[in-house]
C-alpha cells in the first residue's frame, strides 16, 4: 500500500504511451499479422470450399448419365408357332426355347418399327439388331415365362439400347468418335437419330441401375448396384452386430472397471495404434484367419463384415471412451454415493448420458467401413453376381457377393467408357449412403444430448 | 472408559456413532492422513475445519469408503460404525454407503426429473412397496430436505433445471431418502450464496434430530453455527477435537488458535 503511494513522488518518471488515438508501430505491426493471420485462415478454407465444389460437380456430372438410360420401344409379336409349339402353356416346354428362338422376333419387331416409321436405311437383320443391348433377348424371355398367357399377343416391350447408342444420346460418343469402334457405324446412327424423332427410343429413368445385378463387359447398359447395395448392407448388419457390443463393452471395462496398470496402458496404447493401420493389413488378416485358417467361404458378407468389425473397433472403442471420459466424475460419485454399485453407476447413469457420443462414434466408424475397398478386394468381395437380389446367391450372410466400393473399382477397371459412367453413379449413391449415415448422427447426438 | 466420564460432564451427549483410531490414509506416496483418532457421536453435528489440503476431505470420504473408487489410495487403521469395521473384507462399500450418506461440494442432481433424483436411492435399495409408497418415501425425504414446497408442482421437472441451492438441498433430499444413519456433507456450502446457505446450514440443523451428521467446511463461522463438536485438521493431522464452544473460544492447541483468528490458513 505505502510503496504504491510513493514510487511517483520517488522521481521514477513516468512511462510515455502518448496518444491513444494513433496506433503506435508495435500496435500497427501486431494488427497487421493478425489481419495476415485471418487472411491465410480464409484462403485455406476457400480453397477447400473450391476443392468441394470441383468434387461435387464432376462427380454429378460425370455420374448423373448412370440415373438415365436409352430404351427403344418396340412392338413384339409373340408368335405361338415359335414359342409354344404345342400350344398347351406349358412352362417347361416354353422354356425349352433358348434366347436365339426370341431373337428373330425382335429382330422383326424392329423391322415392323422401321417400316412404319418411314426410317431411309439399307441396314438389315443383324446390323440393325446391334443398336439393342445384347441382353434383349434374354429380357423377353424373362418377361414371357412371367407372362406364359401373353403369348400370341402382341406386347409393347421397352428394350434396352446398347451401350453406344445410349452414349450417342448422352453426348459420350460422337460421330467422329466412332470411327475407329467396330460395335457401331454411323448408319446405325442414322437410324437412330430417325428413330428418336419418331419417338421410338427414349431417355428415361433408370431404375435398373439402382435395383439391379452386374453385368458382363459385353453390356454395360444393364449392369445396376442393387446387388452390391445388398452385400455392403449385409457387411454393415454384421458390423453393427459385432462391433457395437465388443467395443462398447471393452471401452466400458477399459474406463470404468480396469485398474490402471502397465498391461491397461499397453493395451490403450495398442488400440491408439490399431486405429492408424491400414486397412489393407486387415484385409490381408482377415484372408490369413478367415479364410486360408477357418474355411469360411470367400466372397462372403460374413467374412467381409468380420474384417470390417477388426476394422472398425478401434474408431468405436476409442470414441466411447471419450465419450465416457467426458461423463462428468461428480455424477458417478452422486450415484456411489446413494449407494449404487460400480456397474449400477455406469448403466443407470453413466452409460446414457455417455449414449449420444457413442452412438455418434458407431455411425462415424460403419460409414468408415462403408466406403472401405482395400480389405475387400484381398478377401474377394468382388463377386460377379448377375441376378437380381431376391432370386439370386447374393440372399445370405455366407453366399458369394460384392459391395458397393468394390462394384465401383471393378467397374472402374473396366474398359468401356460405359462402365465408366456407371463407376461414378455408384459413387454418387455411395456418397448419399454416407450423408444419410452422418445426417443420422447429427440428429441422433442433437436429440439425446443432455446438459448438465 | 470414556464414557462414563463425558456423561457425567454433558447430559446432552450421545452415543458414540463413528469410532476412529490410527487411521492412516496414503495417496500413493504422499501421507495425507497420519494418525487420525476421532470419536463421532449420534445424533450430533461434528464439523471438520482445516485449511485446503489438511486431509479433512479425504478423512470424510473414507468414513463411507469413497476413497475405494481412487486406485492409489490406501487406507490403514480401523473405523467403526455400530462397532463393525467398515474396512472389514466382508463389508460390501455398497450396503456401507446406503447406511453412510454423502453429499457432495458441488449439487450433483443426475439429468433426470427431481422425482427420479430422489427415488433413484429407494429404487436401487428397494425399500419401497408400491408406488404410493415410494411418493411417500419422495415426499418426506424433500420435506425433510426443506425443498417440497418449491418443488411439489413439477416433480417431473429435470433436477438440473433448478437453481443451485435448490440442486443442493435436492441432492440432499436424495440422500435422505434412503435412510442413511449418518450423513457426510462436503463442504455442502461453498457453491451456494448466502441465502441458500442460510437454508441449508438451518436443513442441517433439523437433520441431526435423525441422524449423526459430519460435515466438512471452510468457513469457521458456519463451523461455529452448525456444530457441537469440532475436529481441526492441520497438514494430515488432527490437531484438536472438543465440543465447538472450547475450540472456538479456547482452544488448547496453539495452530488451532492460530487458524481461527486467521493467522494461519
Amino acid at each position: 500500500m505505502t510503496d504504491l503511494t510513493n514510487s511517483p513522488a520517488a522521481g521514477v518518471p513516468r512511462p510515455k504511451h502518448g496518444t491513444l488515438l494513433t496506433q503506435d508501430a508495435r500496435t500497427a505491426k501486431r494488427n497487421a499479422a493478425e489481419k495476415r493471420f485471418q487472411m491465410y485462415g480464409m484462403i485455406a478454407i476457400g480453397i477447400g470450399l473450391l476443392m468441394l465444389l470441383v468434387l461435387v460437380f464432376t462427380i454429378v456430372r460425370n455420374g448423373a448419365g448412370a440415373f438415365q438410360q436409352t430404351f427403344i420401344t418396340l412392338d413384339v409379336q409373340l408368335l405361338e408357332d415359335k414359342l409354344d409349339k404345342n400350344g398347351n402353356r406349358d412352362i417347361e416346354e416354353i422354356s425349352k426355347v433358348s434366347t436365339f428362338g426370341y431373337s428373330p422376333l425382335i429382330s422383326q419387331a424392329l423391322e415392323d418399327k422401321i417400316a412404319s416409321a418411314n426410317v431411309q436405311t439399307e441396314l438389315s437383320g443383324k446390323q440393325l439388331g446391334d443398336i439393342l443391348s445384347k441382353s434383349a433377348a434374354a429380357t423377353l424371355r424373362d418377361f414371357v415365362l412371367q407372362n406364359p398367357e401373353l403369348i400370341g399377343t402382341s406386347v409393347s416391350f421397352e428394350f434396352l439400347a446398347s451401350s453406344r447408342v445410349d452414349g450417342y444420346l448422352k453426348g459420350r460418343v460422337t460421330r467422329d468418335s466412332i470411327a475407329n469402334d467396330k460395335n457401331i457405324s454411323v448408319e446405325q446412327l442414322d437410324v437412330v437419330d430417325q428413330l428418336v424423332e419418331s419417338g421410338s427410343i427414349k431417355k428415361t429413368f433408370n431404375l435398373s441401375f439402382i435395383t439391379g445385378a452386374d453385368a458382363s463387359d459385353q453390356r454395360p447398359e444393364s449392369a445396376g448396384i442393387g446387388v452390391a447395395m445388398v452385400g455392403s448392407l449385409f457387411m454393415m448388419l454384421v458390423v453393427l452386430a459385432l462391433a457395437l457390443p465388443i467395443g462398447v463393452a471393452a471401452s466400458i471395462y477399459l474406463e470404468e472397471f480396469a485398474p490402471k496398470n502397465w498391461i491397461t496402458d499397453i493395451i490403450e496404447v495398442n488400440i491408439s495404434n490399431l486405429a492408424a493401420v491400414p486397412s489393407i493389413v486387415f484385409g490381408i488378416l482377415g484372408l490369413a484367419v478367415f479364410i486360408n485358417y477357418m474355411h469360411l467361404p470367400m466372397s462372403a458378407p460374413l467374412v467381409g463384415g468380420l474384417v470390417l468389425t477388426l476394422m472398425t473397433l478401434p474408431t468405436i472403442i476409442i470414441s466411447t471412451r471419450a465419450s465416457l471420459k467426458a461423463v462428468p466424475p461428480s455424477i458417478r460419485d452422486a450415484a456411489l454415493g446413494v449407494g449404487a454399485s460400480k456397474m449400477q453407476s455406469v448403466f443407470h447413469h453413466v452409460l446414457p448420458l455417455a449414449a449420444p457420443g457413442i452412438l455418434t462414434g458407431t455411425i462415424i466408424g460403419l460409414a468408415q467401413a462403408l466406403g472401405e475397398t482395400a480389405p475387400l478386394l484381398l478377401i474377394g468381395m468382388v463377386g460377379f453376381i448377375a441376378s437380381n437380389a431376391p432370386d439370386s446367391v447374393a440372399s445370405g450372410l455366407l453366399s458369394p457377393n460384392s459391395a458397393m466400393p468394390a462394384q465401383i473399382y471393378e467397374w472402374a477397371k473396366r474398359a468401356d467408357p460405359a462402365f465408366y459412367e456407371r463407376a461414378w453413379g455408384g459413387i454418387i449413391i455411395l456418397l448419399l449412403f454416407l450423408i444419410t449415415m452422418n445426417t443420422v448422427a447429427v440428429i441422433l447426438r442433437r436429440r439425446f444430448e443432455r446438459r448438465w | 472408559m470414556n464414557q462414563m466420564t463425558s456423561v457425567e460432564k454433558n447430559v446432552n451427549t450421545q452415543d458414540i456413532k463413528i469410532s476412529a483410531s490410527g487411521v492412516q490414509v496414503y495417496y500413493g506416496d504422499t501421507h495425507a492422513i497420519k494418525d487420525v483418532d476421532v470419536e463421532i457421536e449420534d445424533k450430533t453435528v461434528t464439523a471438520f475445519i482445516g485449511p485446503s489440503g489438511c486431509g479433512k476431505s479425504t478423512f470424510l470420504r473414507c468414513l463411507n469408503r469413497m476413497n475405494d473408487t481412487i486406485d492409489v489410495c490406501r487406507v490403514e487403521g480401523t473405523i467403526l460404525l455400530d462397532n463393525e469395521d467398515i474396512y472389514d473384507r466382508k463389508v460390501d462399500p455398497v450396503q456401507l454407503r446406503a447406511k453412510v450418506g454423502m453429499v457432495f461440494q458441488k449439487p450433483n442432481p443426475f439429468p433426470k426429473s427431481i422425482y427420479d433424483n430422489v427415488a433413484y436411492g429407494p429404487r436401487i435399495h428397494g425399500l419401497f412397496k408400491n408406488k404410493a409408497d415410494l411418493d411417500n418415501i419422495v415426499e418426506s425425504a424433500l420435506r425433510r430436505a426443506a425443498i417440497w414446497n418449491e418443488v411439489k408442482d413439477r416433480l417431473n421437472a429435470p433436477g438440473t433445471g433448478l437453481s443451485g441451492g435448490q440442486q443442493q438441498r435436492l441432492c440432499i433430499a436424495r440422500a435422505v431418502a434412503t435412510e442413511p444413519e449418518v450423513l457426510l456433507m462436503d463442504e455442502p456450502c461453498s457453491a451456494l450464496d448466502p441465502i441458500a446457505t442460510a437454508q441449508v446450514e438451518e436443513l442441517i440443523d433439523e437433520l441431526r434430530t435423525n441422524y449423526s451428521v459430519v460435515i466438512v467446511t471452510h468457513s469457521m463461522q458456519q463451523a461455529a453455527r452448525v456444530s457441537q463438536k469440532t475436529a481441526f485438521f492441520h497438514l494430515g493431522n488432527l490437531v484438536e477435537f472438543g465440543e465447538t464452544g472450547q475450540i472456538f473460544t479456547n482452544p488448547e492447541d496453539p495452530r488451532t488458535e492460530s487458524y481461527i483468528t486467521g493467522r494461519i490458513g
